[in-house]
């Protein structure tokens, strides 16, 4: 028996007219990884917006653990553990790695208004930041300034960042994009190991990572489901064949 | 100590040695005008450096914390220490009034936002009889601080200005080093990411707002008092221009870099003061200098040069 953790029915936004997202409903299973993929611009990113309310839908509603979060404030949405990284690596640049993650860590103190206590209260993070950077595959680096660190690092620490908060479902922005090839793997075992106890849904333009970790894969084109499945069944439907032909990456 | 560095705090004893022994050397009523300038600079600097939102609109918040020290002081006969933190609660709260409406916004249309409604708070000073329009409010009375410290001589109240500056510089210290100060740097550096961790970014840029118009306000206060008059320039959009020029002057974003803008500005006003409308071109001039050539500010530059934060 399956439970569902995420599910959208008919979630549309459009842009001045242009329909980004067009009626998605989308169920994702508690505890698997599922995948969204599509060429350039079918809007996934935008779903993403929509999921965490980062935008608010034109249509349609968004239910998280059965309750309607649709139109919550993102911040909220993100306290009752559904989080998101973004396409373009979220860090925080001019922090050192270990404060990117005590940042997150520190949400567990509620809400941080205390302006005349000092840093060093924040010191009894140190120790689950140094293990949150040390299982990411970034050990030693906790003073490094973010900025300084190479791509893939940083995608690591997002990661790290991420899993601070401990959510119970994590929403992935091509977590591999722009990666070496060496880096991608590490990436992908990253996530096998953070999967225990947790959803995933990921955006991922590499089939072959898609491949390896998913467990339902949802194809968007121009806003629109097309298909959804496992790899086996997405990857022979010709519909799914001719509109990846039809676009230059993938 | 304050969560200052070891170079922040060789730094800072330098700054104390020279506000203890610049009295006995140079004219007290100017470098009141420094200190007053300076905190000024140093909370406006808490949005800009460590929110990373610009203000044009912070002469509010200076100008009324003096017109209501200046107030009481003159109407009420209170003491000075509660009339100047009259001025502070009133920058807070005039703080929350504008910050409420404008800090949704950013970049750009904050500083809009900010200046507009600065620019209201300005018609309101000019019509409101209790600002007396276009003279302002005069001859108001230094007063006494805790009941017998008689601040009409100089040195005294200079002690006291010292005392207010050193007290709010390491307050804004203690802010941008705290817990709450972490994810004001976490919202200068990403926002839409501090929202991600479930920080309601909104409700902390607004707290930090109100802290840095509440300096203001005592810096506004504590100018009033130093000179016994309040009037219309502080609430000026001119003066809102200055702060943001003094303090990228010095250094936006650095400890020390506002303290530092205000010397350089001050003395400036001071020194060029009798070639009128030249201050006016020189700070101009200044301004694209700093905008083209140096843009880290004074402090920021030495800091770079040095490999040290400031
Ligand atoms: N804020 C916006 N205003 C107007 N149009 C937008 C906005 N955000 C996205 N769009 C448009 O919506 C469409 C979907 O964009 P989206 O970023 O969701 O695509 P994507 O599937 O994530 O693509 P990619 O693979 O390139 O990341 C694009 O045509 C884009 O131009
Ligand atoms: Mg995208």
């Amino acid at each position: 028996m399956t439970d569902t953790i995420l599910e959208t029915a008919g979630l549309t936004r459009e842009f001045s007219g242009f329909v980004a997202v067009d009626g998605v409903s989308l169920r994702v299973e508690t505890g698997t990884i599922h995948a969204l993929i599509g060429p350039n611009g079918a809007g996934k990113t935008t779903c993403f917006n929509l999921l965490t309310n980062f935008l608010t839908p034109t249509r349609g509603t968004i239910k998280f653990k059965g309750e309607d979060i649709t139109g919550m404030k993102p911040a909220m949405v993100a306290r009752r553990g559904l989080v998101r990284s973004f396409q373009i690596s979220a860090v925080f640049p001019h922090l050192t790695a270990l404060e990117n993650v005590r940042l997150a860590l520190q949400r567990a103190r509620g809400a941080s208004f205390d302006f005349w206590r000092p840093e060093t209260a924040l010191n009894v993070y140190n120790d689950r930041a140094l293990e949150l950077l040390h299982d990411v595959g970034l050990p030693d680096l906790g003073n490094a300034v973010v900025a300084d660190l190479p791509y893939g690092q940083k995608r690591a620490l997002e990661i790290a960042t991420t899993l601070a908060l401990d959510p119970e479902m994590m929403l992935l922005d091509e977590p591999t994009a722009g990666m070496a090839h060496g880096d991608v793997d590490t990436i992908v075992q990253l996530i096998k190991r953070i999967r225990k106890g947790r959803t995933i849904l990921m955006v991922e333009h590499n089939l072959s990572v898609v491949e390896g970790l998913c467990d339902t894969i949802t194809v968007l084109t121009r806003g629109r489901i097309l298909a959804e499945g496992d790899y086996a069944t997405v990857s022979k439907n010709p519909e799914v064949i001719a509109a990846y032909l039809g676009s230059s990456d993938a | 100590m304050f969560g200052f560095s070891r170079p922040q705090l060789i730094a800072f004893l330098a700054m104390l040695a020279l506000i203890i022994v610049c009295p006995f050397v140079v004219y007290p009523v100017f470098l009141m005008r420094v200190l007053c300038m300076a905190l000024f600079a140093c909370a406006f600097n808490l949005m800009i450096g460590y929110v990373g939102l610009l203000s044009f609109g912070h002469a509010a918040f200076f100008g009324m914390g003096g017109y209501v020290t200046a107030w009481t002081m003159k109407v009420w006969h209170l003491d000075a220490s509660i009339a100047i933190l009259l001025g502070g609660v009133t920058g807070g709260v005039l703080g929350l009034c504008l910050g409420y409406l404008a800090i949704r916004r950013s970049g750009i249309y904050f500083a809009m936002i900010t200046l507009a409604l600065a620019q209201m708070v300005y018609f309101f000073c000019l019509e409101a009889p209790f600002t007396g329009g276009e003279d302002g409010i005069q001859q108001v009375p230094r007063g006494h601080l805790f009941g017998f410290i008689d601040l009409s001589n100089d040195m005294t109240m200079y002690a006291l200005v010292a005392c207010v500056f050193l007290g709010g510089f390491l307050l804004i210290h203690r802010i941008i080093h705290s817990p709450f100060g972490q994810v004001l740097k976490g919202i200068r550096e990403n926002e839409p990411r501090t929202t991600s961790l479930g920080y309601r970014t909104d409700d902390y840029k607004l707290i930090a707002f109100m802290l840095s118009t509440s300096l203001t306000g005592i810096a506004g206060g504590t100018k009033a008092l130093v000179f016994g008059i309040a009037t219309l320039t502080d609430v000026n959009s001119s003066t809102s221009g200055e702060i943001v020029l003094t303090t990228l002057l010095g250094g936006l974003g650095t400890v020390f870099g506002p303290v530092m803008g205000s010397v350089v500005m001050v003395s400036m006003e001071n020194y060029l003061a009798q070639f009128g409308a030249w201050v006016t071109v020189t700070q101009g001039v200044i301004f694209m200098f700093c905008v083209l050539a140096f843009r880290r500010g004074i402090i920021g530059e030495i800091g770079n040069f040095l490999k040290l934060k400031l």
